[in-house]
Parts: structure tokens; C-alpha cells; sequence
């Protein structure tokens, strides 16, 4: 168990320092480096200045050599500053973190208690009336593009209605149920788009739970079929619900940075599309490297879960590892 | 198969085949309009529906129905071409992982885990964000007005191909021990003329499959990435980029917020509709059943 989770940290490890030399390759594939930032900022600036600034910032070396000084400094807990914050990165970034956890563990929660009850019911009764309308909105669920989705909630519950804020976060200090109120919108809107495929995995699995013969014994011995639901086939059902939905996590990042950018809520994903925008290199850097550590994390904690679920499967080396890709 | 999927397949098929035949005719329909794409009138800006202009203006005095179709030929052409690109890609990784097995596999598979697992929305941003002239491209491509649709094709390719890797790969290690494909080792075909013979025919269907849901999926980054201005670039219209447009007018006309939202959903509902119907009809898993 314990060789599992470090060989998992390893290779996640691997795949964040590969991410940060590819990121990094990218952002200087982007218009304009901060020298030319600085020329438009200041017109008095001579090519021979933009130059010696250029070699001064060391932008006139290999983009490894540049990767491997920011790598070193950023090793040793120096990740830059921001250029439009003009604070440290991390600074920046931990309340953002807590805002898109807020936003991604409600809107978690929300779509777990519609989609799985959702997907339980709907294969319970097969080909019912339930099961179609459960089935037409898992599609329309997983079709709707999210940044549409909360146009149209912004419309209906902040304009025509104006019921509820449309924007994600009071515009000054507020309590804490100020707070929700706000958080509504964005949670139901990235909940709506998660549900539809969680109601979609549970019914598949449950359905292919309730073939098993030990179902059947289940209610030949009397079990109602509720207890046979719940008390007998959920279990081995979830299983694979939990997988897929280690693998969603990534997804629900990109949903959440949609929502951000809709509700205006200063989270994560909001911040990373910001500071792109806005040629803010050092902070866009290490906010994607941390959503793409989220993201593992969340997968590695989702993997454990698996194995808590069923403790049929074998970590480590072997055929055990060979499990649902 | 239930009637109910069969219907809902059949619907979805012909909802697609509708629009990108209508999209297809845009330019008809718009010499039939007597209207150009292009043609701006801002004495008839947010015209309601007409004979004229079925779905009325938008804020330049655009007709909005035409200006959805040739917003759809970009969409769709997005979708198709890069779910195909995105489908070549995850059939060559998954053909390799699968036939050769071993260490090549890991590798491959390892990549695939990995791409899986990222947050693919900021990677497209990035990916969306470069600046084409730092790359030494040659100016008729970097500086065509249609390199933000070349651009969008190729970024969506390079993320999407990974379900039809682990696909193709899972279809592919119980393909090549069947008897037909020893058959053919024995009868000394190469590995190539294996995998493509005797090994991709077989695994079409989850191919197919695969490919159907990925057009909905490009679809989907497409139209955000547009919207949020990185995707396809105005003048050219794309569903993505004329919601944006829309987002700022909120207040004078709600409903040219709606359409394009409306086609997206209809579009990718439609693929994944269908895409799940093909899975039922073709049952990739008979692949795998002994």
C-alpha cells in the first residue's frame, strides 16, 4: 500500500516537472516578453536599453538555460512575482485556491446527490418513464457548453427574476450567508453540467450490479428490493463510479474555470485565464502547475478510495494494477 | 437495443444530417436570402423576425440566421476534422501500446494516463494563447485570416485522441491472440501489414464510436474557447465567438444569446446521442466476448 503511494507520487512528480518545462516552453511562445512589456510601458526605452534589459533578465539565453534558473529558484520556495498583482505568486494564490475549492467541493457534493440517486433510480426501472427523462438529462447535462448554461442562469434568476446575485462573491465584506447566496449560481450551474454524467456511470454500473446472481439470492431470501438496491448491489456498483470519476476531475478544473470567468469569482481557474490575458507569466506558470497538481491529487485520493471500496484489488506490481484504464 | 435508444439514435442522425447539410448550403441560402454574411446595417440593428430576416439582426444589422449557418460550417468543420485528426492519432498509440505490449505500452500508456488526468481547458488556453509568428511558420499560413481555425483544429486534435487510444489498445490486446491473427503471423505477415489488415478492421467500432463522441467534445472546447476570444476570430463567425458578442447585449436582446447556445446543445447532444446508439448497434464489446 505504502510502495503504491510513493511509486503514485513518484510519477506524479514526473508528470508536473514535465508539465513546467512544457508550460514554460509555451508561455515563451506567447506575444510579448516582459522586456517588450516594459518598452510599451515606458516609450523613453533605446533598443540598445531593451537589450541590456534582455540580458539583464537573462532572455537572450536558451529557453532551458532560463528553465533551469527558474526551475532552481522555484525548488527553493522562490516562485517570482506577479507582474499585475506586484506581490509574490504564492501570495496571489492561496486565497484563490481556497475560493475554487469552495466553489468545486459544493458543486461536487451537489452533483453526487442529484446524478448517483438519479442513476440508482433510473436502473432500477429500466426502460420506465424515469429512466428515459433521467437518461435525457444526463445528455443535455453533458452537452450543454457550462459557459452558455450560466449565461443563461445569469438571464433568468439575475435579470429576469432577480432573485440571486450574478456574481459569484459579495463586492464587499459580507457574513457567511451572503456569502452562499452568492455561491448559488456558480455551485447549481457546475453541478448541472457535472450530474448528467455521474447519473449516466451510476446507472450503467448498477445495472450491470443488479445481473449478479447474488442479487437475485438476495431477493429470493426476501430482501425488499430497496434493501436489495442499497444494502446489496450499491457497493459493487460504486466501484467503477468512483473510478470514472477520478477520472472527471480535470474536467470538473475546466468547468470550474468557465464558471469563474461567467460569475466573476476570483478563483483558480478565473486567475489562470486573467493572468494569460494579461501577460502575467510567473503567476500563470505556477497556477497551472498547481491545477495540474490539484488535479493528481485528486485522482491519486479517488485511486485510494477504489481501494477502500473494494479490497478484492490489488495495488502494486502484478495483474492488480491492470484495472479499468 | 430498446425502441426508445433506437428512436433517439435515429433522431440524433437525422438532426446532424440536417445541419450540416444546411450548413453546407449557407451559401445558398443566403444568395436565395438575397443577404451577404457580411453585410452590416446598422439602421436595422436588433430587427425582430422577419420575412426578411427570419431571426431577425444583431447588434451591427447582421442577419442572425444566416450569420448561425456560416457560424455552423465553422463549428461543425472544427468538430469533424479535428475528431478525425484526434481519432488517426489515438489508433496509431493505441495499434503500438497494444501490439507491442511491453515497455512501448507502459510509455504510451503512461502518456495517455497523463493527458487524461490534465485539466484540459487551461492547457487549450495556453495552447490557444501562443503566438503563431514566434514558431517560424510561413506567413501565407501565420498570416491567413483562417489561422485561428487551423490553429483551433489542431490544438482539440492533440488533447482528444486519448479515449481512442485506451480503445483501440484494449481492442487490439485481445485481437492479436486470436487465431486469425496467428494465422496470419504463421503465413509471415509483418507486424505492419498485421495491425492493418487484421487488427484495425477489427476494431472499427469502438473506433467509430469514440470518434462520433470527440466531435461533441471539440465542439464544446471550440465554442468556449471562441467565446472566451482565443478560439476562432471575428470576422469569421463561429457559435463560440458570436455568443460573445451576445454576452454584452444582454439587456437589448436576449435571444441572440440564445440561438447559437441552442445549436451547440442540439449539435453535441446529438453526437453523443448518436455515439451511444453506434456503441449498442456495433457493441464494441463483442470484441472482447469470446
Amino acid at each position: 500500500m505504502i510502495r503504491y503511494v510513493v511509486e503514485r507520487i513518484v510519477q506524479g512528480l514526473a508528470v508536473i516537472a514535465i508539465m513546467s518545462f512544457v508550460i514554460y516552453g509555451l508561455i515563451g511562445l506567447m506575444p510579448g516578453d516582459p522586456v517588450d512589456l516594459m518598452i510599451s510601458a515606458n516609450p523613453q526605452l533605446t533598443t540598445e536599453d531593451a537589450e541590456r534589459l534582455r540580458r539583464l533578465h537573462g532572455l537572450d539565453r536558451p529557453i532551458w538555460a532560463r528553465y533551469a534558473a527558474w526551475a532552481t529558484s522555484a525548488l527553493q520556495g522562490d516562485f517570482g512575482y506577479s507582474r499585475t498583482f506586484a506581490r509574490p505568486v504564492l501570495e496571489v494564490l492561496g486565497p484563490r485556491l481556497a475560493n475554487t475549492a469552495a466553489l468545486m467541493l459544493g458543486a461536487f457534493a451537489v452533483a453526487l446527490m442529484i446524478g448517483l440517486p438519479a442513476g440508482i433510480y433510473a436502473a432500477s426501472r429500466p426502460g420506465s418513464i424515469a429512466d428515459t427523462l433521467v437518461n435525457l438529462g444526463s445528455f443535455v447535462s453533458i452537452s450543454v457548453p457550462t459557459f452558455w448554461l450560466a449565461l443563461m442562469m445569469i438571464i433568468l434568476f439575475a435579470v429576469v427574476l432577480g432573485w440571486l446575485p450574478a456574481s459569484g462573491l459579495p463586492p464587499g465584506p459580507a457574513g457567511f450567508w451572503e456569502h452562499v447566496r452568492h455561491l448559488i449560481l456558480p455551485v447549481a450551474t457546475l453541478a448541472m453540467v457535472e450530474a448528467g454524467a455521474y447519473a449516466r456511470y451510476m446507472r450503467a454500473a448498477m445495472i450491470e450490479a443488479l445481473r449478479h446472481d447474488y442479487v437475485r439470492t438476495a431477493r429470493a431470501k426476501g430482501a425488499s428490493r430497496a434493501r436489495t438496491i442499497l444494502g446489496h448491489a450499491l457497493r459493487n456498483a460504486l466501484v467503477p463510479v468512483v473510478t470514472v470519476m477520478a477520472l472527471s476531475f480535470g474536467g470538473l478544473f475546466s468547468g470550474a474555470l468557465v464558471t469563474e470567468t461567467m460569475f466573476a469569482y476570483p478563483g483558480m481557474g478565473k486567475l489562470i485565464f486573467d493572468s494569460i490575458m494579461g501577460n502575467d507569466y510567473n503567476l500563470a506558470l505556477v497556477a497551472l502547475l498547481f491545477a495540474t497538481i490539484l488535479t493528481l491529487v485528486g485522482n491519486l485520493v479517488a485511486d485510494l478510495a477504489y481501494v477502500a471500496l473494494d479490497p478484492r484489488i490489488g495495488l502494486g506490481a502484478g495483474p492488480g494494477t491492470e484495472r479499468a484504464r | 437495443m430498446t425502441d426508445a435508444r433506437r428512436g433517439l439514435g435515429i433522431a440524433a442522425a437525422v438532426a446532424l444530417a440536417t445541419l450540416v447539410v444546411l450548413a453546407a448550403a449557407a451559401p445558398l441560402i443566403a444568395a436565395a436570402m438575397g443577404h451577404d454574411i457580411t453585410e452590416a446595417d446598422l439602421l436595422q440593428r436588433y430587427e425582430p423576425p422577419s420575412l426578411a430576416h427570419p431571426l431577425g439582426t444583431d447588434e451591427l444589422g447582421r442577419d442572425v440566421l444566416l450569420r448561425l449557418l456560416y457560424g455552423g460550417r465553422i463549428s461543425l468543420t472544427v468538430g469533424i476534422v479535428a475528431a478525425i485528426m484526434a481519432a488517426s492519432i489515438g489508433t496509431v498509440v493505441g495499434l503500438l501500446a497494444g501490439y507491442f505490449g511491453g515497455r512501448l505500452d507502459a510509455l504510451l500508456m503512461r502518456v495517455t494516463d497523463g493527458v487524461i488526468a490534465l485539466p484540459l481547458l487551461p492547457l487549450l488556453i495556453v495552447l490557444a494563447a501562443v503566438d503563431l509568428t514566434e514558431l517560424d511558420l510561413p506567413p501565407a499560413i501565420a498570416d491567413s485570416e483562417r489561422v485561428s481555425l487551423y490553429r483551433i483544429i489542431l490544438i482539440t486534435a492533440l488533447v482528444g485522441w486519448t479515449t481512442v487510444a485506451r480503445l483501440v489498445r484494449g481492442a487490439t490486446l485481445s485481437l492479436k491472440s486470436r487465431d486469425f491473427v496467428r494465422a496470419a503471423a504463421a503465413l509471415g505477415a509483418g507486424h505492419a501489414r498485421i495491425m492493418a489488415v487484421h487488427i484495425l478492421p477489427n476494431a472499427a467500432s469502438p473506433i467509430i464510436v469514440a470518434t462520433t463522441l470527440a466531435v461533441g467534445q471539440i465542439i464544446l472546447f471550440e465554442s468556449v474557447l471562441s467565446f472566451l476570444g482565443l478560439g476562432i476570430q471575428p470576422p469569421l463567425p463561429s457559435w463560440g465567438n458570436m455568443l460573445t458578442n451576445a454576452q454584452e447585449v444582454i439587456w437589448q436582446a436576449p435571444l441572440l444569446a440564445f440561438y447559437p447556445g441552442v445549436l451547440i446543445l442540439i449539435t453535441v447532444s446529438a453526437c453523443n446521442l448518436l455515439g451511444d446508439a453506434l456503441q449498442e448497434w456495433l457493441d464494441p464489446r463483442a470484441v472482447t466476448r469470446r
